[in-house]
């Protein structure tokens, strides 16, 4: 739940406005953190997938590539090109439409994933295809030269060989998720974003602000530390 | 027996930034089914470029390539990845898949072509056991030496039972005891399996040690192809006296025949040994013609378990004397009278 942003602090009760206070704000700041999980882990989940298949798709058509195509790269990389570069917030007002033509409303935490998956899936397709480009070309001989398809190479060898460094990089997704979904809630996401604009900012309640970069430091470094240690134990180093 | 491999004026042409640079130039010979056929050359000889027409990892521009009953340059790339299934390749770099055990990388090929998985697993275990790494099944390629490496690279490049193999310079990464044991396993798969192995490579060392026939590659183009030991033991092309110039050092250089000059008084000749050359014979005849003779260069070696070699001799004498030794060395062997 959030409040109306253009509601003035004056109105408001009197409970919340000093200090964290756990009866009023722990409730507060535990549906955020839910929200925002939510928004994080649904865009990881559709943005991330779209990803991949975009990043494949740009590094199997590049020149040399198993399925190299001049046309569909130029195409691939020019609409990449195109989108990446926007600054999410003024993504968010673009995709607007579109999320109301899919979801018949552009408020909420879903509406967000909306945004955030379309701005990840061009960035997360960048670092899919710089990671995949770093596979040695010797391996993909060796699959050829089995009689594998180039689709089932594509399909079950490519993701393995660059498993440890794809987690890495998805790590790092995960944190400039978390950066987009604070941004996605000044339009109206929810969200630990929203939670700190409201409670904290809005009414110069710098406990609330502070204890809100915590939970988000320590959300990170939890992700962090997870993805470090997958990535180290696919890589067995 | 129709050969297994027909290369019939065969070209293979690369666009580069440079223009047209042709890899391959109208190649032809025959490979023959169940020996082990050498192709040795120096880096961009088009060695590399060859082996790969054969199971068609590279497309060649233009010319006939039967492999195995098909001729390749007619096969569509689904074609072809069936045809691949029957021809192994092994690799300088092993080219292991990092994201697999060695049992994992054996089993591959046999998914690709569709084993159940009962199947697989039997004949992943019949071939470590083949290879000697059945202990090392379930470690990853990073925990194995280089020569285990190219085991597993074996291993896997005879999964789906091929009735040849293509081994592409894959001792060069090696240290030379580890690549007498990736040989020995060669020449194991080729008399036990009966496989026709194709190997590249750019040491005389390799074809000489397991070769029957060998086919000396120059800016595209076959120099020179015959026995391994008529090759190299009558070398006509001069890539090919660069080759056995690496290897067999039995003939003094100029260099060398210049110091025998200095420090040696008499005519300085170069004998070749044969199996059953009878030098000795001739040479315990010197006495008795007033020449005396001196060994002052030379060495003997073994091709394809027959001898070679050539020895130098200082002869001392009066002319005719010397003359006639020489006669009578010319009449049961090669011989070369350094000027």
């Amino acid at each position: 739940m959030t409040l109306a942003p253009t509601l003035s602090p004056l109105l408001l009760p009197a409970a919340g406005n000093d200090g964290f206070d756990w009866s009023f704000h722990g409730p507060k700041l535990v549906e955020a953190l839910g929200q925002t999980l939510y928004m994080v882990s649904a865009t990881l989940l559709v943005g991330g997938g779209l990803g991949l298949v975009l990043g494949l798709a740009l590094y199997t058509t590049r020149r040399g590539g198993l399925l190299a195509h001049r046309g569909v790269f130029a195409v691939l990389n020019l609409v990449v090109n195109v989108f990446r570069p926007i600054p999410f917030l003024i993504l968010l007002m673009v995709i607007a439409p579109l999320t109301v033509a899919l979801l018949g409303t552009r408020l909420g935490s879903t509406a967000m994933v909306v945004s955030m998956s379309f701005a990840a899936t061009f960035g997360v397709s960048r670092i899919v295809e710089q990671n995949l480009v770093a596979i040695d070309p010797g391996i993909i001989e060796a699959a050829r030269a089995t009689g594998a398809s180039r689709w089932r190479i594509v399909t079950t060898l490519l993701v393995p060989e660059a498993l440890g460094p794809l987690i890495l990089g998805y790590t790092f997704v995960f944190v400039a998720v978390v950066d987009m979904s604070a941004l996605a809630s000044i339009i109206d996401g929810g969200g630990l974003g929203a939670f700190a604009l409201d409670y904290g900012y809005k009414r110069w309640n710098f406990a609330v602000v502070w204890v809100t970069v915590a939970v988000i430091v320590v959300l990170v470094q939890l992700a962090q530390t997870l993805g470090n240690r997958l990535s180290r134990h696919v890589l067995r180093r | 027996m129709s050969p297994i491999i027909e290369f019939d004026d065969v070209t293979k042409v690369f666009e580069s930034p440079s223009g047209p640079v042709r890899a391959v130039d109208g190649i032809s010979l025959s490979i023959e089914p169940g020996e082990v056929f050498g192709v040795i050359g120096y880096s961009g000889a088009g060695k590399s470029t060859l082996v790969r027409l054969i199971n068609g990892l590279e497309r060649a521009t233009s010319g006939r390539l039967v492999v195995d009953g098909d001729d390749v340059t007619r096969l569509t790339e689904a074609q072809l990845e069936l045809k691949r299934r029957r021809i192994g390749m092994i690799f300088q770099q092993f080219n292991l898949f990092r994201s697999r055990t060695v049992a994992g990388n054996v089993a591959f090929p046999l998914k690709v072509a569709g084993w159940p998985k009962a199947d697989r697993d039997r004949r992943v275990a019949e071939l470590l056991d083949f290879v000697g790494l059945l202990d090392r099944a379930h470690d990853h390629p990073e925990q194995l030496s280089g020569g285990q490496k190219q085991r597993v690279g074996i291993a896997r490049a005879l999964a789906a039972q091929p009735h040849i193999l293509l081994a592409d310079e894959c001792t060069s990464a090696l240290d030379p005891e580890t690549t007498q044991d990736v040989l020995r396993l060669l020449r194991k798969v080729n008399t036990e399996l009966g496989v026709t192995v194709v190997v590249i490579t750019h040491e005389l060392d390799v074809v000489r040690s397991i070769a029957d026939r060998v086919a000396v590659l120059e800016n595209g183009r076959v120099a020179e192809l015959g026995t391994v030991f008529d090759v190299f033991t009558r070398p006509t092309a001069d890539v090919t006296r660069r080759f056995v110039g690496t290897v067999l050092h039995d003939r003094p250089r100029p260099a060398d025949l210049d110091r025998l000059r200095r420090t040696h008084d008499g005519c300085i000749v170069t004998a070749e040994v044969r199996d059953g050359s009878t030098l000795g014979a001739v040479l315990g005849s010197a006495g008795e013609l007033g020449v005396a003779f001196e060994i002052v260069y030379g060495g003997i070696g073994t091709l394809q378990d027959r001898s070679f070699g050539s020895l130098t001799l200082a002869l001392d004498g009066p002319d005719a004397a010397v003359d006639a030794l020489v006669e009578r060395l010319r009449a049961v062997t090669p011989v070369e009278v350094a000027s």
